[in-house]
């Protein structure tokens, strides 16, 4: 899928991606000659399908992560599927504030690890000391985890 | 007014995004996993309750056993059956490095499932919108099988069997996926209706160069009466590699394994 600036005849580029809530993710795209900013909204089932192609719109800023896609999306998961302990980077990296620890707590088992990792991934990337729920709302949206 | 639109692919300015570069290394993924694996063998048949997967976990216990190093990628995602046919130990999946480690039967066959994941008689359901569920679900599916085979830690094996579910649409993601084509290890029971849905599968997996290794007839001196095993290798020109009885002894396992070259 690619903008193009009709009046200018050029490709529009991506600028930044938001998920606003309702299933929706929004891609914004300029016009790198006249500046015009416009954005694609997608509906719950197509957000779905753009994710389940385990691909980000905007491209990835952090790696991605082993069974990203199983585990961001199946809902029957065993909440004890995955043993975490040895994954790298474990018990290091930014602090956890008390709010972004209670929110991390209420996300099911079966993909806490990951998002753990996730958001740890996104501090780091930053050159972030502390992991608060603002930083997770700001990373959420960054990086088009509809749900995380 | 009239609009002097250019074509897609005329559009070529380097943008974020880079979804096509986002696929190519989805499938660099997978080619750098199973680099270590001399052999992909899918187990096909187009035919539901002719026993691959019962099939697949004998074959693969008995290559085990012969020295042969073994894996085992359960790609029924909506019936997972390989964790209790191998006798997996239950237990977490562990992470390390980036990579899952596949679980590990007692005859040393390393098997990664959907079984292995889903709540205790669970179905495999996906979070998001249920309306036209259709859409996406086989998008998610074949995203789950492209993870499969990309983050489970398969190391160097001599033979990876991909038990397939009922159908073609999970071979022709496995053949999509995969550097190159897949051999085809097909499991027929007697009766003609079981040789016709077979032959469907197969000559849709040969028209996307797979190639087939031989056919294994199983439930045979049952109640199921019929050539298929026969019929299919003379069309297809492969080997009758077994003939499965209803109580198999070990001796059948190791003679099938000894086929399976």
């Amino acid at each position: 899928m690619k903008f193009l600036c009709v009046e200018c005849d050029r490709q529009m580029l991506f600028e930044e991606r938001h998920v606003p809530g309702d299933g929706t993710l929004a891609a914004a795209f300029k016009c790198p000659a006249c500046g015009r900013v416009v954005a694609l909204l997608t509906n719950p089932m197509e957000t779905q399908l753009v994710a389940s192609l385990g691909v980000k719109i905007g491209g990835r800023t952090i790696d991605e992560q082993p069974l990203e896609t199983v585990r961001g999306m199946v809902s029957t998961g065993k909440t004890d599927a995955f043993d975490d302990s040895g994954e790298r980077g474990a018990g290091s990296g930014p602090r956890w504030s008390a709010d972004a620890q209670e929110r991390l707590a209420r996300v099911p088992g079966f993909v806490r690890g990951m998002v753990k990792k996730i958001y740890s991934d996104y501090a780091k990337e930053h050159g972030l000391a502390e992991i608060t729920p603002a930083m997770m709302d700001a990373a959420r949206s960054e990086l088009g985890l509809e749900g995380m | 007014m009239s609009l002097n639109i250019r074509t897609y692919h005329e559009l070529t300015e380097a943008d974020r995004s880079g979804l096509a570069g986002q696929i190519a290394d989805q499938r660099r993924r997978v080619a750098l996993r199973l680099a270590g694996v001399r052999r992909v063998l899918a187990v096909l048949s187009g035919k539901g309750g002719v026993g691959k997967s019962f099939v697949t976990a004998g074959l693969a216990r008995a290559l085990a056993r012969a020295g042969r190093i073994t894996g085992v990628l359960d790609a029924d995602f909506n019936g997972p059956t390989a964790p209790q046919l191998l006798h997996l130990p239950v237990a977490s999946c562990t992470l390390h490095d980036d990579v899952i480690e596949p679980a590990v039967s007692p005859e040393g066959v390393r098997c990664f499932s959907m079984g292995l994941l889903l709540e205790d008689g669970s179905p495999l359901a996906f979070r998001g919108p249920q309306a036209e569920s259709h859409v996406w679900r086989g998008t998610l599916e074949a995203a789950a099988l492209r993870e499969f085979l990309a983050d489970v830690a398969w190391g160097a094996l001599d033979e990876l069997l991909v038990d397939l579910p009922p159908g073609v649409h999970r071979f022709a993601e496995l053949a999509e996926l995969l550097p190159g084509p897949p051999a085809v290890l097909v499991v027929t029971i007697p009766t003609p209706e079981s040789r016709d849905a077979v032959r469907r599968a197969l000559r849709a997996a040969v028209e996307q160069q797979a190639r087939p290794l031989g056919v294994v007839e199983n439930m045979v001196g049952g109640p199921f009466a019929g050539s298929a095993a026969d019929d299919l290798a003379g069309e297809f020109g492969m080997p009758v590699l077994a003939r499965i009885p209803w109580h198999p002894a070990p001796d059948t396992w190791a003679e099938l394994a000894g086929r399976v070259e």
